[in-house]
């Protein structure tokens, strides 16, 4: 058959000159369909954003270049840069070290490396500062024991200590996805390497490291963004980027046109950003090599260098995850007899509602775009592709003040036409729903569960396509009969990822939750911004352990 | 098995919606002060006249921001926030409406409230010095501005610039000294810190405890509740500029939503918080000081002393707030 032996996208678009073809190419349509729909819900609020730009900012802009813009964006640099190294460094090492390798307590490793992910940045920033900031009980342990230390000790509000703190919290978004593609790489790949004769040290860099490229880069790019989009930990250190001058636009000049105009820079960045790394690897292919997926066999690590690794891991885990979850059990201790109250379950229940149904809808979206773009290569559906994922890019305060005001003005256009037609009299109709949250979670992390189902379709070659198409199952069959099942690592990546992100969302939930929604999120910005540190221990513990039940399951799903 | 679930889940959705949405008959409070700190206040008011109260929290300007997107549908009815320069800006905004009360001219002195009375603060919260009785004394304390003299170098220990509490001081400072003037005294205390700026009042304190500094400035309230927890902290409040104009207060605060639907029950509520009754429960809460004259602070706050108040309005903290967020950028007050 014809299409059988097709084997490069491009083909797709031609087929539609053959008669059998013209019924499917409708079809294909309405995966375009999805596509533009999934972009104009994203654009919709961007461009409110982007609108910005009709109105006059320049004082503040004046202002902002002579006294703050340079070291702003020097600080911004160094900090994305640092944090891309170290969670690059961290998150690719861990991951080919369980993957891939073996040596003591690997498997609890697998797993526990995992946990700082359900830790907020914002949470592992206070925690940190609390214990090593001058009052805190190190510096003070240090002072006592070691008068002759005093003034030694390094400033925990610096760059250094910023990026540390983003960089643990932050090294399991690439540890997860670059862990899921050494471990579906196939062990053919590395042993065509060694066959010729290649180290394992060289073949780590030339083969197993390129081939997993669009995960890494995927993780890495949620990381950039989370970083440079980040305001809780950085206002924690008092440390500037640009997203201080974003917030000193508004929430001190008072002029939001300025600080949306200050963020669409950021989305900019993102999406030259994405625009390069898209262009870099569009010529190659990543998928599987062989049929032989089986169980690969791990490299045993033996003698000094397995009990560096089991350190090295160690030590990660101890400083990203059990000790500050530790010093935040000890302050909820202090304070549970007062602090807790039977409203903290209404908070728990709320905060795992909202994720769960925001990480179904997210996943859902992102399996239709992720098919909807294999479908289609065209210029436009990429641009369509890249607009629906910039949510993830904006400071969550400025996305949500743009999805608020895109709300109000749906609502009034809604309350006028029940008015026209029923001369019905309503209020706002959508605003404060439920349906509304999760639109704008989908549109603040469609970027989280879009990459890791993305990047796992890359892994699905299209010749299994072929064959499938060839047998008749096409379409949402060969979506749900095909890909799916083989996608189901990257879909449960996705929703935990997703799952977790919503967890710790706060200024999306803040603005569009309905009256009397409180997350556990909220609680903890109505507590820190009051700077009760200690009192923010037990939501941020509830917060912890609900982002855990995800990790946990996808764990138990991958690693049979 | 995947339709049964999106079937659900879409039910689920719509339900969940509809009953989310029934608020209609109820007074609604977009608040920027905190949920524990109203909370208790709502609840007492339900009990007393039935009326049920909706509320959400969020920050200043982002609930500012909220009632100008929602314009004539909006379904707040009061709008309560921390500081002056917010209130301020509400005002300025359009979104607040002036309210002639008797009762709330009588509860709330003329300086804590809107020139126009579209604004009255609530309770009142002392901007002061406080020390580390182990290595400052108190007579080489006297006024704000004196902590720029190069004795305090790498004594001095400030909050950030970013918190609108330390704009309104300067803001303050502005209307006393004028810009030029404040300038030297800004560039004067960021020449004396002993660290970068911290980014809460609490941290400012346990630094100072900890001997990181030895004077810092901050609300009143912060050092009851680090007090409160460990009684002993070798910390002390001073009340500066006695001989001067007096001790910079702020205010929390709120006024009545221009397109409010229920402006006479928002007006009667925003009374009743300001009524003898209520302004305990306000203040206490907190550790603040009532706003209504007639009412006594909590004991703990009795204790510190009585002090002279900064008799100017409130209103100038508003009126140059861009200007001291500007003069603390150019003398390098992170």
């Amino acid at each position: 058959m014809r299409n059988a032996i097709c084997l490069n996208s491009e083909y797709v678009c031609q087929r539609s000159r053959f008669p059998v073809w013209q019924k499917f190419a409708g079809y294909l349509d309405t995966w375009r369909f999805i596509t533009y729909g999934l972009a104009l819900t994203v654009a919709l609020p961007l461009s409110v954003i982007l609108w910005s730009f009709n109105y006059q900012t320049q004082e503040i802009w004046q202002h902002l270049a002579r006294h703050m813009l340079a070291d702003l964006l020097l600080n911004t640099a160094v900090l994305a840069a640092g944090v891309l190294t170290a969670t690059l460094i961290l998150g690719v090492s861990l991951a080919w070290l369980t993957g891939v390798c073996d040596f003591p307590g690997r498997k609890i490793f697998t797993w526990a490396l995992l946990l700082p992910i359900a830790m907020p940045t914002y949470v592992l920033a206070f925690v940190t500062l609390g214990l090593m900031d001058f009052s805190g009980p190190v510096q003070t342990f240090f002072r006592a024991w070691f008068p002759a230390s005093t003034g030694w000790f390094p400033n925990v509000r610096s760059a250094g200590g910023i990026i540390i703190v983003m960089s643990l919290a932050l090294y399991p978004y690439v540890y997860l996805l670059a862990r899921g593609a050494f471990r579906t790489q196939g062990k053919r790949a590395m042993e065509a390497a060694q066959s010729l004769g290649w180290s394992r040290t060289s073949s780590f860099f030339k083969v197993a490291l390129p081939m997993a490229r669009p995960w890494i880069a995927g993780g890495l790019l949620l990381v950039l963004m989370e970083a440079l989009a980040d305001f809780g930990a950085v206002s924690i250190f008092n440390f500037d980027t640009f997203t201080t001058a974003i917030y000193k636009a508004w929430f001190g000049f008072f002029s939001l046109p300025a600080a949306a105009q200050l963020s669409s820079i950021l989305v900019i960045i993102i999406f030259v950003v994405i625009a390069v790394e898209q262009k870099a690897r569009k010529k190659k292919r990543f998928t599987q090599s062989g049929r032989s997926e089986g169980q690969f066999d791990r490299i045993k690590l033996q003698g000094w260098k397995k009990w560096t690794a089991a350190l090295f891991a160690l030590t990660v885990l101890l400083i990203a995850f059990v000790i500050p979850f530790a010093q935040l059990l000890i302050w909820s201790a202090e304070i549970f007899n007062e602090e807790f109250n039977f409203r903290y379950l209404g908070f728990l229940w709320r905060s795992l509602f909202f994720a769960l149904l925001a990480s179904a809808s997210i996943v859902f979206c992102s399996i239709l775009l992720a098919y909807a773009n294999r479908q289609h290569k065209d210029k436009l559906s990429r641009f369509c592709l890249r607009i629906s994922t910039l949510g993830y890019a904006l400071p969550g305060t400025v996305l949500a003040v743009g999805i608020v005001i895109t709300i109000t003005s749906v609502d009034k256009q809604l309350a006028n036409i029940l008015k026209m037609f029923f001369g019905y009299q309503s209020g706002s109709l959508i605003q404060g729903t439920i349906t509304t949250v999760v639109a704008a979670y989908l549109i603040r992390f469609m970027a989280a569960g879009y990459n890791s189902v993305n990047s796992a379709m890359h892994r699905i070659s299209g010749n299994l396509d072929e064959a499938s198409i060839s047998l008749g199952v096409k379409g949402v069959s060969l979506l749900r009969k095909v890909h799916v099942p083989i996608l189901k690592t990257g879909i449960l990546t996705a929703a935990m990822l997703v799952f977790v992100d919503v967890m710790k969302e706060m200024p999306i939930t803040l603005m569009t939750r309905p009256f009397g929604w409180d997350t556990l999120a909220v609680k903890i910005f109505e507590l820190t911004s009051e700077g009760e540190w200690e009192r923010a221990a037990l939501p941020a513990v509830a917060l912890v352990l609900g982002g855990l039940i995800p990790v946990i399951i996808l764990t138990k799903q991958t690693e049979k | 098995m995947i339709k049964r679930i999106l079937v659900l889940t879409a039910l689920t959705i719509f339900f969940v919606s509809l009953s989310a949405t029934a608020f209609c008959k109820e007074l609604v409070v977009y608040s920027a002060r905190k949920e524990h700190l109203i909370r208790p206040l709502f609840e007492a008011y339900t009990k007393e006249t039935g009326v049920k109260i909706n509320y959400i929290t969020d920050k200043a300007a982002v609930l500012m921001q909220r009632v100008k997107a929602e314009g004539q549908a909006t379904p707040a009815d009061l709008l309560i926030t921390v500081d002056a320069g917010n209130l301020w800006h509400a005002a300025q905004e359009g979104i607040l409406q002036p309210v002639s009360s008797k009762i709330l001219s009588e509860n709330i002195p003329s300086h804590l409230r809107d020139p126009g009375n579209r604004w009255f603060g609530l309770s009142i919260r002392a901007r002061t010095i406080v020390y580390n009785l182990q290595k400052a004394a108190p007579n080489e304390l006297s006024t704000y501005e004196n902590l720029a003299e190069p004795k305090w170098k790498g004594r001095l220990l400030l909050r950030t610039s970013k918190k609108v509490y330390n704009q309104s001081l300067v803001a303050m400072l502005m209307t006393e000294h004028g810009e030029a003037k404040t300038e030297e005294i800004i560039r004067g205390w960021v020449k004396n810190l002993a660290a970068p700026p911290f980014s809460s009042d609490t941290k400012v304190l346990e630094a100072i405890a900890a001997g990181q500094g030895d004077v810092g400035i901050v609300n009143t309230y912060y050092v009851g509740r680090v007090l409160k927890k460990k009684p002993n902290l070798p910390l002390r409040i001073f009340w500066p500029n006695q001989n001067a104009n007096g001790v910079h207060v702020n205010v929390s605060g709120g006024g009545v939503v221009a397109h409010s639907q229920h402006k006479e029950a928002a007006i009667k509520l925003l009374e009743w918080l300001s009524s003898e009754q209520a302004q305990n429960l306000y203040a206490d809460v907190n550790l603040e000081y009532p706003a209504n004259p007639r009412v006594s602070p909590d004991p703990v706050v009795a204790a510190w002393g009585k002090f002279k108040q900064n008799p100017i309005n409130l209103d100038n903290a508003g009126k140059f707030q861009v200007r001291a967020i500007q003069l603390m950028d150019r003398a390098g007050y992170r």
